[in-house]
């Protein structure tokens, strides 16, 4: 099934999504398509509605978040954000990502509870003001290739704040 | 009968008798059977009236098995052969349980244990499958008729063996499964419909041997499940072996017979329930040898053996919690399911931990049979006035064994179900020709501390160089959180697939020849009633075969398509003319096998033209 998840909702194709009108049609297209509503049809029936409610829920969790979301804008449009292969980053992102982690091995070493939130909060507050970046680069600017960076970025930048719950949990 | 009961996606077919469909709580300490009667949900009682029937089952070393209340009082008597709790061994090895203080005779069997009994050997699958026939029954005789379907309850955080076994142990009691549903979101119906709630929900489920929690969002007629998490081994049975070691110890006593054992495990429960509106309570025995027992036990003594249990329920919550991304102060509603939460200290805790009182004003014991009989009243189709969905989520993760011992996550847990994911793999040794597929159930990183589900082979890989080869592995988890696994090189296309079945492998054969032989037996004189059935389906079959032909036929079916379906139809015609039972439901399985495309793309054109014929403005 090759289906434009945009098209499944209704919603125009664009990184601006409006969260609450995708929850609605996301409900609505479940409640045509879920297998329950199918409990006393034939296996064929129920098998089609399976599939269905399967990409459904697929759509949604691709939207629903904003990386995944400009992930699917990138494959849609053709380009390849290359997560495995490309690890060529600018030196000065790379250089903040060494002290990013720096910081982390400290905080971890320290079992400074403080020292993860508060390295969480500037990360997160990093991580918004890249994401709003990607959201004009994609709607505004249409410029895939650009986007593709912020998405590998934004890739490394959501690693560490996953290190840095699992220290929090750790500790916790 | 592939093509029956086509209708537009979200509407119930044509005008139709209401069905009997019931709701069945399959419980470790008690089970129980519901249904909706006049849009109503109703416990259905045995002919004393009486609504649990106690999980127990007594096999006698001849006669038929005893169930429920009869079997209670053969624990005491015959403990070997009184199986209580086997909801506890459901799709569990011999390694898997403690085994110490019960007094089966365990059979380590593979992937299941097995119980040694006068009467033979039993898996906890056909024990159970004893309780849902009993079920199965006194609906039948209440209702005054044969249920179209069941759905069936488990913990939410059963995992996929549980589930298989749980599904098996139905469908050997003669059940229809028209869905596995967990306990808690069956809870959450049953409130949320009673009080027309909107909101975030926690249900606390502690029943008599696992505990549940689930976070529930309700939004119009939409039950979404959040976040779940548990512990499959932890319940009220827990309570009472605090008690019973506590017993021992204030009696002086160390290793104990069977029926001793079971004596003072008995004791044990009733004096937890008794302490639930009492301050203390006397407990009295008298042993095998003639030894008397009689100790006081203070409401506060109990409390005290039993506070790290209560505090191990709120790890499972704040587990939740955190995967919802919520505190507690964003939760509308506690809901309390399963006579466990009776306890007062169970209560005094989980109202300290939400801050707030927590609600009970439906019975815990029914709640869940309750709720699991409005969604079976949905599923069959009896149209209630107010539709509502549910989205349920898998409990714990699935994923492949990789390199080095260590688990993949291919579907994280929490995930909305029915969902699929695939990977893709590649080989590790220049020329191999077949990669070995382990399938695991569970958040560790290491193999070992995940459960293993099934193991299959994918062979005839073309050989490569190491690296080269691309196997795409597919996970599939239907909507009754099963699994199905299937593994594809992608650059031959050769392909394997297993539906993950549990390793103590009852085949789908296997049931229907159990099956068979257990109506067999009870109807030799029903020939003649089974060949106008089978000519009434058949003539259905075709009729609708016509219907949807010459509806759809044209459209979507090229000639080659159609010329063998419509010969399959004159084979099925050509077997009613002649009467021959055996000759009608083969025709009919091959009528059914070639129309099953058909029925596929016209489900599938039918959902596309409803989802397109939405607009904007009709979905706020």
């Amino acid at each position: 099934m090759n289906t434009n998840f945009f098209e499944l909702f209704h919603l125009p194709q664009s990184y601006a999504v409006d969260l609450q009108q995708l929850d609605s049609a996301y409900r609505d297209v479940q409640s045509q398509v879920h297998p329950d509503r199918f409990a006393m049809a034939s296996e064929a029936e129920r098998r089609v509605a399976m599939q269905w409610a399967t990409l459904a829920n697929e759509a949604y969790q691709a939207l629903k978040k904003p990386l995944a979301r400009a992930e699917y804008l990138l494959k849609l449009g053709g380009v390849d954000p290359e997560l495995e292969s490309n690890t060529s980053m600018p030196v000065d992102f790379l250089m903040a990502q060494m002290e990013w982690r720096e910081e982390l091995a400290e905080a971890v070493s320290s079992k400074s509870v403080p020292a993860l939130s508060g390295l969480s909060s500037r990360l997160q507050s990093e991580m918004n003001a890249m994401l709003s970046r990607l959201g004009s680069t994609i709607d505004q600017e249409q410029d895939l290739a650009a986007a593709a960076l912020l998405v590998r970025k934004l890739k490394f930048l959501h690693k560490l704040d996953e290190e840095i719950e699992n220290a929090l949990d750790a500790i916790g | 009968m592939a093509l029956l009961q086509i209708s537009e996606p979200g509407l119930s077919a044509a005008p139709h008798q209401h069905r009997l469909a019931v709701g069945i709580d399959l419980g470790t300490t008690n089970s129980l059977v519901a249904t909706v009667r006049s849009s109503m949900p109703v416990v259905l009682p045995d002919e004393q009236g009486r609504a649990l029937l106690p999980s127990v089952v007594y096999y006698p070393a001849e006669d038929k098995a005893l169930v429920g209340f009869e079997a209670v009082p053969m624990q005491a008597k015959e403990p070997q052969d009184t199986l209580v709790s086997v909801k506890r061994f459901m799709g569990r090895g011999l390694k898997d349980i403690q085994t110490e203080h019960l007094p089966y005779r365990f059979v380590d069997a593979p992937g299941m244990v097995q119980f040694k009994l006068k009467c033979g050997q039993k898996s906890p699958v056909e024990v159970s499958a004893d309780i849902l026939r009993n079920l199965r029954e006194r609906a039948e005789a209440s209702l005054g008729g044969e249920l179209v379907g069941a759905v069936i309850t488990v913990p939410a955080y059963f995992d996929d063996a549980q589930r298989q076994a749980t599904k098996d142990a139905a469908r050997l009691a003669g059940l229809n499964v028209l869905r596995l549903l967990n306990e808690p979101t069956a809870a959450a119906i049953a409130y949320g419909l009673d009080n027309a709630s909107e909101g975030t929900f926690v249900v606390y489920d502690l029943g008599g041997g696992t505990f549940d929690v689930s976070i529930l969002r309700l939004t119009r007629g939409v039950f979404e499940v959040v976040a779940t998490s548990g512990d499959s081994a932890l319940g009220g049975d827990d309570f009472d072996h605090r008690i019973y070691c506590w017993l021992l110890e204030q009696a002086g006593l160390s290793q104990l017979g069977g029926r001793d054992s079971r004596l003072l495990q008995q004791k044990a429960r009733e004096a937890k329930e008794a302490l639930t509106d009492k301050l203390s309570t006397q407990i009295a025995a008298v042993l095998e040898d003639g030894s008397p027992i009689n100790v006081e036990l203070t409401q506060q003594t109990y409390f005290d053996l039993t506070r790290h249990l209560v505090d191990k329920t709120l790890m499972p919550v704040r587990k939740a919690l955190k995967d919802a991304g919520l505190s507690t102060d964003q939760i509308d509603g506690v809901v309390m399911v399963g006579g466990s939460t009776r306890m007062p200290h169970v209560q005094h805790a989980v109202a300290q931990y939400f801050d707030k009182p927590p609600l009970n004003n439906l019975d815990p014991d029914k709640v869940v049979a309750l709720g699991a009989a409005i969604q079976a009243n949905v599923l069959a189709g009896n149209k209630s006035g107010d539709e509502w969905l549910l989205l349920d989520v898998i409990p714990l993760s699935l994923g492949l064994e990789t390199m080095g011992g260590l688990v993949e996550k291919i579907i994280p847990r929490n995930s909305t179900i029915p969902t699929a994911r695939a990977q893709e793999f590649t080989t590790f040794k220049d020329g191999q020709t077949a990669m070995r597929v382990h399938v695991l159930q569970g958040e560790r990183e290491l193999v070992k501390d995940c459960r293993s589900l099934a193991t299959f082979d994918l062979k005839g890989i073309p050989p490569m160089a190491a690296g080269a080869a691309r196997i795409r592995v597919t996970f599939q988890v239907d909507a009754d959180g099963l699994l199905s696994v299937t593994a594809m090189e992608m650059t031959s296309g050769v392909q394997s697939s297993v539906v993950v079945k549990p390793a103590y492998g009852l085949t789908d054969d296997e049931i229907t020849r159990m099956l068979k032989s257990s109506i067999e037996h009870a109807q030799d004189d029903m020939a003649a009633r089974r060949l106008s059935e089978a000519t009434v389906d058949a003539t259905r079959l075709i009729e609708a075969t016509q219907a949807a032909l010459a509806e759809d036929g044209d459209a979507l079916l090229d000639a080659d398509e159609r010329g063998i379906i419509d010969q399959a139809l004159q084979q099925l015609s050509a077997a009613i003319a002649a009467q021959d039972e055996a000759r009608i439901r083969q025709a009919s399985d091959e009528a059914s096998r070639v129309t099953d495309e058909f029925a596929s793309r016209r489900m599938d054109a039918s959902i596309r033209k409803a989802l397109s014929g939405q607009k904007l403005s009709e979905l706020g």
